[in-house]
């Protein structure tokens, strides 16, 4: 049986699909069959090739041929000049804009891809719980440079030159940060890496401990050398049971092969690592609360200053950096500080991971450039809303950020952009709602989390953020007033400016955000009693069309809480009092005469 | 010193770097409302978590409010105390707290006295915009404390005082959220905790949530009941704090007329714990002579130093924290408990009165004491030798039922003969007192020789933890002193690792010593009503015509008629006691 | 192991490493192995990734094929996990999609034995840094 060889891929990402690559499928297959080229070319679907704009994609393999816009009409074309003929059909490849040159082979179109992988350049491609394919991979080499090659200040300096700033959420300038641990006069200090990661939905902290821990221990080292810190601590959740199995497998190794412990590389540097497990509490992601849940105190902030650079863990020194931000960290110095800082925006140098979820077709983690665009994310990256439906909002930020809308698609996301959306980069979830999502509910939902998340320390995070969520509870189930509505912008306002932490100084911002941009919506729940999206159950009413219903008592017979009245052959009518909205009578009914209001 | 200058609400400042602009606003005038923000001046005693964000304030350039309490002083800072923004949130940050506040001020033990209520009045608040749930707990009662932590605002005092102060560690923040609320490790009661029921928790929190049991009904009704004959007696602390409740300045010796009050409100004898201070005395200095002369004669077996015992919150915690040492505190009891016998054994008896039908009530400073009148030890057949014990407060409280305008009061004297006390008696209520009032004593049995000034000033003051040497006729005898748990905890690790070699030590429980006491009229953070507390007792002494124990002829006739002499079989069997090990079952991380 | 006691030491090995691994990776070398590489994140392994990992190794020891079979960390398609990356040797790496048990031996006996790419592939859809 011959081998096949040639493949012919056709992508089946949605924004594809809509336009016609079923179609192109389709043709290419018969196609094939027609000119009896069976035994040697396959056509297969792909998933999203992440360039929705030039759609629909083909891919030629092996050669990596890429043809964008292709129409169904085209496949014949391809197949005889590309398969039978060996030759390229050029009006189908891409055209760089700036340079104007056709691109022909997909290898060299690195530029169209929006993702670039820094933190993640490991995931998924080395075996974490082997410490040689990381070596392999430029591993340890630049710890090696900043201990025989760069002092501590001069190592700051590339950190500060580059641009990072803090990947958990603050966006602090990493290098400055270094820079007050290192000055800061001490017998000890800490270098801790917080990867109590706890936004819903937000995983990547883990994905990098578990898919390549070794560059959070190297970038730990590296702080260490500059801050002048002998001791790691990783805060980790008890709850991510593989990220600490491999850190362990990690550190394990790093010590057997002399690249953690005493005069490693034969510097006399000495440095070692320890791991502390979280058990889960949102607020401990807060640097002092973090830090006072590693002295085996009750897990809540304290007022900063002291900045935990200047008093930290034990009362010493000590640098708290994020795990994606300690995953830059060696790359930057190995690549220097204008390699990165050519990547990103003004402000904010660098990739940024997100965690992409909700309502949209390639749920999944993601590395983008500072300064991409939302619209890029959402419909390159993402390939669209699920089930061809209407976008309405995207939460950046987890429960401290804001939902931001359709006139904010084309903002190039940066810390400074997000936040002046009324939103905030936080540690880089990102949720995207559409038509069907009720923005007040959403808002409700954020509460809800925050009100269990808050340690309680300071009153109005502890009382506000719960009578926040009562009134939004009061609105979704119809009992709102419009003095309810002031009464939340108020209150909101008032949390935003008195609470003690990041937790509760960020908590309302769903709230406001969602009462900013979708007024209308709060409105109508508490006006009209109405919900556009459909979700909020208390305000939606079954009605039975009198027109459509010829009175089968089937409706009737099967509501659970015999809600249904009427007649036989006569229209049924649906008790408001007693509808519980478990939808059972529109699911049953033949007639299509139940619908919902 | 660096200084500093800033604008607050317009008005020029200077003040030292590293102060507070609470603080700060202090000095021009300027006072920022606080709830959760403490201070016992002087005697380092600090709480400011920035919780309950009462006291925010505007500064300008900065994106957020800023708490008064915790945020420092910058050069050129310009702060608004009273802006819209500030009005507004502070108001709401009020409201927020009262919508989780139980709204029972009419019953509340705290009402006239609440922080919480104060500053409702103090910001005009009409009405709560705020419905919603509440946080609800178990209600906790124990021998000496009810925690109602519904009324809990969270302002971490408590926390504070029994971790930082008193280093009992009874008392921290648990759960989260709106659930969130100081109490005992698990939740459990607090009667099965560490807690030494030293009081200092209640006497700092600003509500109702922490409070002592109150046992004034059942004085009510045993002086109701025809059958009882009720005894009295009062500490030496009541008779310098006790004016405070009815609107006399603090420092005001009222003993005269708080004997009349007591005899008004139908007490058939009133006493006064003081004649059981010289009789503490008696016993507990002549325990450490006999400790000191053998112990100087080479007697391997004797410990030192002796700790005093006088305080039941001290002995609490010794028995909670230091099982191992349970042999060197002095055996003999406190005051109160050596006035309980004296009382029902032989005054009872020498009016023929059985035991049964006699009642007799402390009126103490304390919290702690209530839980010592309970303790099994002290009772006989289910009698106990001290029925009720009452805080200073519930005197009051009982003063101002019985319709008696205390003011108008005449002086009048206790009875005899348990009435009868000497100057050293009344220092009791100070820290240092006690030892100094020992020192009275033993030097003049010791040498046999009479003091020519009997005011140790060396061993008073209102430092932590204060050392002294005194002359006994060329015998150095080295004195320590602590007052407040904590402090006390240092003094004890020093002498258990062997870092500290003194003869004697005095240890109360409360800072301050007695004045300071749990069951004290609440003194809201101002430690001036302390000092001056202290100096009345003080004042008492001097104008003391007997100021020795030894000499009060009371005392001396006890011994006469009854009690034979110290340390005797009599006094052995009633007037002294033991320690137990409480400190299994509660986790200790060594 | 041999502790590493300098730097040129590390780069020694890291020489030696990087050799071996493209000649893994890149499998230029018509000899070299074919490479399958699961997505083993928590996410991966939730939904399925450790079986389909077991189906590898244990279908190409019971049909004599020479592969190596190795775990690494999230590729990023979450909503396609369990996900696969199979790298023939003088072929790029093809990533698949929904592997599942089923799937797993689908792939040997068609795109590993047959050269037949099964539907599920996913374009990788990110720049790496390694060409700069």
């Amino acid at each position: 049986m011959a081998q096949i060889k040639y493949h012919i891929l056709v992508c089946g990402g949605t924004g594809c699909r809509a336009s016609q690559s079923e179609d192109i499928l389709k043709n290419f297959q018969e196609l094939i069959i027609d000119k009896g080229l069976g035994t040697e070319v396959q056509v297969v679907k792909t998933g999203c090739f992440g360039f929705c704009e030039k759609g629909p994609i083909v891919k030629m393999m092996p050669d990596n041929t890429f043809y964008t816009k292709v129409s169904p009409a085209d496949c014949e074309e391809i197949l005889n000049e590309h398969i039978i003929k060996g030759r390229k059909v050029t009006r189908l490849l891409y055209t760089d804009p700036e340079t104007k040159e056709q691109v022909s082979d997909s290898k060299h179109m690195e530029f169209y891809k929006k993702q670039i992988r820094i933190a993640l350049r490991n995931c998924g491609f080395i075996n974490p719980e082997n410490i040689e394919e990381y070596i392999g991979r430029d591993g340890y080499q630049a710890l090696g440079k900043v201990l025989t090659e760069l002092t501590p200040d001069a190592t700051i300096d590339i950190i500060k030159k580059s641009g990072l700033r803090g990947r958990g959420g603050g966006g602090f300038p990493t290098g400055l940060k270094w820079e007050i641990t290192r000055k800061v006069k001490a017998d000890q200090k800490y270098v801790i890496c917080n990867a109590d990661e706890g936004d819903p939905g937000a995983f990547m902290d883990r994905s990098v401990l578990e898919g390549d821990p070794h560059s959070v221990l190297e970038a730990m080292a590296i702080n260490g050398y500059c801050t002048g810190a002998s001791k790691g601590l990783v805060y980790i959740r008890a709850e991510y049971p593989l990220a600490v199995e491999r850190l362990k497998i990690a550190m394990r190794q790093a010590r057997e092969f002399g690249l953690l412990g005493q005069n490693i590389m034969g510097t006399g540097f000495n440095f070692d690592v320890e791991i502390r497990y979280g058990a889960g509490a949102f607020v401990c992601g807060e640097e002092t609360a973090l830090i006072h849940s590693m002295e085996g105190k009750r897990g809540e902030p304290t007022v900063k200053p002291p900045f935990p650079s200047e008093s930290g863990y034990l009362g010493k020194p000590s640098n708290v950096n994020n795990v994606e931000t300690y995953a830059n960290i060696p790359v930057i110095i190995i690549k220097g500080a204008e390699w990165f800082s050519a990547i990103g925006t003004e402000k904010s140098k660098g990739t940024k991971v997100f965690a992409l979820a909700g309502k949209i077709n390639n749920v999944g983690l993601i590395e983008v450039p500072m300064g991409i665009t939302l619209r890029e994310v959402i419909y390159e990256i993402g390939g669209g809303i699920k089930n061809d439906k209407k976008f309405k909002a995207v939460q950046t930020g987890g429960p401290s950020g804001g939902m931001l809308t359709e006139k904010h698609l084309d903002t190039p996301i940066d810390y400074d952009n997000l936040i002046a959306a009324g939103s905030m980069m936080g540690s880089g979830g990102m949720i995207v709602m559409d038509e069907d999502d009720c923005m007040v509910s959403m808002a409700k939902f954020y509460l809800q989390f925050t009100v269990e998340e808050s340690c309680g320390k300071c009153s109005p995070c502890r009382i506000g953020n719960k009578r926040l969520f009562e009134i939004l509870e009061k609105v979704t189930k119809g009992q709102g007033t419009l003095e309810d509505l002031d009464k939340l912008k108020n209150l909101s306002n008032v949390i935003k400016d008195t609470s003690l932490c990041g937790l509760g100084q960020t908590s309302p911002n769903p709230v406001l955000s969602s009462l900013m941009n979708f007024p209308d919506e709060y409105n109508e729940h508490v006006v009209s009693k109405k919900c556009r999206a459909g979700s909020c159950k208390s305000l939606m009413q079954y009605i039975i069309d009198p027109d459509n219903c010829i009175g089968c008592t089937l409706c009737a017979r099967n509501c659970p809480v015999n809600a249904i009245s009427g007649e036989r052959k006569q229209p049924h009518i649906i008790d408001q009092e007693k509808c519980i909205k478990c939808g059972a009578c529109m699911e049953k009914c033949k007639f299509n005469a139940i619908h919902i209001n | 010193m660096e200084m500093v200058t800033l604008t607050i609400d317009g008005k020029h400042v200077e003040v030292e770097k590293d102060t507070t602009i609470l603080k700060a606003a202090k000095t021009v005038g300027i006072d920022i409302p606080t709830l959760c923000y403490f201070e016992l001046k002087d005697m380092n005693i600090e709480n400011r978590p920035g919780g309950c964000r009462v006291c925010v304030v505007e500064v300008k350039g900065r994106r957020n409010l800023a708490p008064a309490c915790t945020t420092t002083v910058t050069p050129g800072m310009e702060v608004n105390t009273h802006s819209i923004r500030v009005l507004n949130a502070r108001r709401t940050v009020l409201e927020l707290i009262l919508s989780d506040h139980p709204a029972e001020c009419l019953t509340c033990a705290k009402s006239g006295n609440c922080e919480l209520q104060s500053l409702a009045q103090q910001l005009g608040v009409r009405d709560i915009p705020f419905q919603g749930a509440q946080s609800t707990y178990r209600k906790d009662t124990s021998p000496a404390i009810i925690r109602d932590v519904d009324k809990c605002i969270m302002c971490r005092r408590c926390e504070m005082m029994c971790n930082e102060v008193q280093t009992v560690g009874a008392l921290s923040a648990v759960n989260r959220g709106f659930m969130a609320v100081v109490a005992p490790a698990f939740e459990m009661n607090l009667e099965k905790s560490p807690c030494t029921y030293c009081g200092q928790c209640v006497s700092v929190c600003p509500t109702g949530a922490l409070t002592e049991v109150d046992h004034s009904r059942n004085v009510i009704n045993s002086l109701a009941d025809p059958t009882k004959t009720v005894v009295v007696q009062t500490a030496p602390a009541v008779r310098a704090a006790l004016g405070e409740e009815f609107g006399l300045e603090p420092g005001t010796l009222v003993t005269g007329k708080m004997v009349a009050a007591l005899r008004r409100l139908g007490f058939d004898y009133v006493f006064d714990t003081d004649f059981a201070a010289d009789l503490t005395i008696m016993e507990e200095g002549s325990e450490l002579l006999d400790r000191l002369t053998r112990y100087l004669k080479g007697d391997k077996k004797v410990k030192l130093p002796i700790l005093t015992s006088c305080c039941p919150g001290w002995v609490n915690f010794f028995e909670h924290n230091f099982p191992e040492m349970l042999d060197i505190p002095s055996t003999a009891k406190s005051p109160q408990q050596m006035f309980g016998p004296i009382a029902k054994e032989y005054f009872g008896k020498k009016l023929g009165i059985d035991r049964k039908n006699m009642v007799v009530v402390s009126i103490m400073p304390c919290i702690a004491k209530k839980y010592e009148c309970q303790r099994e030890e002290f009772k006989v057949d289910g009698d106990p030798d001290v029925n009720f014990s009452l805080s200073t407060r519930e005197l009051a409280h009982l003063i101002k039922q019985a319709n008696i305008d205390f003011n108008a009061l005449p002086e009048e004297d206790f009875d005899n003969p348990l009435g009868e006390s000497t100057g050293a008696a009344v220092i009791f209520g100070n820290t240092g007192g006690v030892i100094e009032a020992a020192c009275r004593t033993a030097y003049e049995l010791y040498t046999g020789k009479k003091l020519k000034n009997v005011e140790f000033k060396e061993l008073r003051g209102m430092e932590n933890i204060r050392h002294a040497t005194i002359d006994f006729d060329g015998l150095p005898i080295n004195i320590g002193i602590a007052h407040g748990l904590g402090n006390a905890r240092k003094l004890l690790e020093d002498i258990r690792d062997g870092k500290s070699h003194f003869h004697a030590i005095e240890i109360m429980a409360c800072p301050g010593g007695c004045i300071g006491g749990g069951g004290q009229p609440y003194h809201h953070g101002n430690s001036e009503i302390l000092k001056k507390r202290a100096a009345a007792i003080y004042r008492e002494d001097a104008g003391k015509p007997i100021r020795k124990s030894h000499e009060n002829p009371f005392i001396i006739e006890l011994y006469k008629e009854f009690l034979e002499k110290p340390l005797g079989e009599k006094s052995h069997h009633l007037l002294h006691t033991h320690y137990f090990d409480k400190s299994a079952g509660i986790f200790v991380d060594e | 192991m041999e502790k590493i006691k300098s730097l040129a030491d590390l780069k020694k090995m890291q020489g030696d490493l990087r050799a071996k691994m493209e000649l893994r990776e890149k499998s230029n070398h018509p000899d070299s192995l074919i490479q399958v590489k699961v997505a083993m994140a928590t996410c991966g392994i939730a939904s399925g990734a450790k079986e389909v990992m077991e189906v590898f190794v244990e279908e190409f020891s019971k049909r004599n094929i020479e592969a190596v079979v190795t775990q690494t960390g999230c590729m990023g398609y979450c909503y396609a996990e369990p996900t696969v990356e199979i790298t023939k040797p003088g072929c790029d790496p093809v990533t698949f999609g929904y592997v599942d048990v089923k799937k797993a031996s689908k792939l040997i006996d068609k795109y590993i034995l047959n050269n037949e790419l099964v539907d599920g592939i996913i374009p990788v859809n990110y720049a790496s840094i390694d060409k700069k």
